[in-house]
């Protein structure tokens, strides 16, 4: 257990540290800024798609950080020293992966209020929109560790991470956008798809470190 | 019968031997291929027209053949990775990577028949409707597949590689499917798997199941040509490792 925290807060060290965090944070601010220039500067449309948009820009903003995940380790070899650590590789993984979360897909999720703001959404659908990416970013953090621990040993493999991670983002996004819509509609229990959202995330945990381990030794080998 | 099974897989994991086999069984295979389907296009061809959908229904011959392949293609890269990845036999790898462009080429295939039928009946290009979009998904699930072959220089860390995304992938596939279907459903449920009484007519039934039958030959061939040729690769990757000339 000592060493599994070791793991993951030095993890999430790195990533304050290098910088990461607010590289991500000001990535997810300069999308919604350039949303507007895109669509308009009409206030009603903005609230209107507000939370797909959001959805979309964390998933984008959570794709292009999978890179960092595992390759500079590798690169460095730390990654073979986690190798000979005396806990399952597998729990290793996870350590890295929640070092992961706590670091930059945490922030994320804080700032979208903020950035929800920015397009004029409505007070009252950001607890559900939060609770929803709660319970549907660790899918994302999950599967995207596959797809980063696939393109390990390839340099400069980010695009590849991105094109290998894609499908497995779609029923996260899906449902994710629909608990934000069901939000609004009174009427509408969010709880379902929160359960599903969750359910998501509880079924990547149990499959992507097991895969994500396999890819990594293949990778080390 | 698996005892059967096993020794004709174990007999064939030498590549030389396979490569007799394919060597006997090309010609033929490629044949029935081309005449499978020409005779489907021969019956495709004297199809009524549809009272609704007029001539434009003859898509339907290449297009839901095609969606079939997609869906077919990766259910033969899942097997042929879980017997590299779990029984380690050699031919997997070789096997999943001859056939991924070949089940991407239909995915897309698939996708643009979809289309230009959908121009006609639905008055668009393109809807987000359910399966669309998810046989769009499948092709990106493709490019990555391939993807991913391409880019990891080393032969057996790219099959590893590759074998994990395909068997990941292929769980991922029917949580897609199902998740698309429920966002959203325009497109007709599937009439031919009610197979008691399938809600297409004999006269577009028979050929079009014919020509699925093709398709699937066709598959089949255009795989096994590349498989040969994966074999040959590595052969000659063998002997430009130890310097020697490179004639077969």
């Amino acid at each position: 257990m000592r060493i599994f925290a070791a793991i993951c807060s030095q993890h999430m060290h790195l990533s304050w540290r290098s910088g990461q965090t607010m590289l991500a944070v000001s990535f997810l601010f300069i999308a919604i800024t350039l949303l507007p220039f895109g669509l308009g500067p009409e206030l009603n449309l903005l609230r209107a798609l507000a939370p797909g948009l959001l959805w979309v820009v964390l998933a984008i903003s959570l794709l292009t950080g999978l890179e960092r995940l595992f390759q500079a380790d590798y690169e460095d070899g730390t990654l073979d020293r986690l190798l000979l650590v005396p806990l399952a590789f597998e729990a290793v993984v996870l350590a890295k992966l929640l070092g992961h979360y706590l670091a930059l897909v945490l922030p994320l999720i804080l700032a979208v209020p903020l950035a929800g703001l920015l397009l004029n959404i409505e007070a009252a659908r950001l607890p559900v929109l939060l609770a929803a990416m709660l319970c549907g970013s660790p899918a994302l953090v999950l599967l995207g560790g596959i797809g980063a621990s696939l393109a390990v040993s390839v340099r400069r493999g980010g695009l590849l991470t991105v094109l290998i991670a894609m499908p497995f983002y779609v029923p996260v996004l899906i449902f994710g956008a629909a608990a934000a819509r069901a939000g609004l509609e009174t009427g509408v229990a969010v709880g379902p798809y929160l359960g599903i959202l969750a359910a998501l995330s509880a079924a990547s945990l149990l499959l992507a470190p097991f895969a994500i381990a396999a890819a990594l030794r293949s990778a080390l080998r | 019968m698996l005892k059967a099974l096993e020794n004709i897989s174990a007999f064939y994991a030498n590549p030389t031997r396979f490569m007799a086999l394919a060597r006997q069984v090309h010609r033929p295979l490629w044949a029935l291929a081309i005449g499978v389907l020409a005779y489907g296009l021969y019956r495709v061809a004297y199809v009524p027209a549809d009272y609704q959908q007029g001539d434009s229904v003859r898509i339907m011959f290449v297009h839901v053949p095609a969606a079939w392949m997609s869906l077919f293609g990766y259910s033969f890269i899942f097997i042929a990775s879980v017997t590299a990845l779990i029984f380690r036999h050699p031919l997997g790898h070789v096997a999943a990577r001859a056939a991924a462009p070949v089940g991407a080429v239909f995915t897309l295939l698939a996708l643009i028949t979809g289309s230009l039928w959908g121009q006609p009946m639905w008055g668009t290009w393109w809807v987000w409707d359910a399966r669309l979009t998810s046989v769009l998904v499948l092709f990106f699930i493709y490019l990555g597949y391939i993807a991913l072959w391409q880019a990891i220089d080393e032969p057996t860390r790219a099959a590893r590689a590759a074998s994990i995304l395909a068997i990941v992938g292929f769980i991922n596939v029917p949580i897609v499917k199902f998740s698309v279907d429920w966002w959203n459903t325009l497109h007709q449920p599937a009439s031919v798997s009610r197979l008691a009484r399938p809600a297409l007519h004999a006269d577009f039934l028979y050929p079009l199941l014919i020509m699925g039958a093709g398709f699937l030959v066709l598959f089949l061939a255009l795989t096994l040509t590349r498989m040969q040729m994966e074999v040959l690769r590595q052969r000659l990757r063998a002997r430009a490792r130890k310097g020697e000339p490179p004639h077969v």
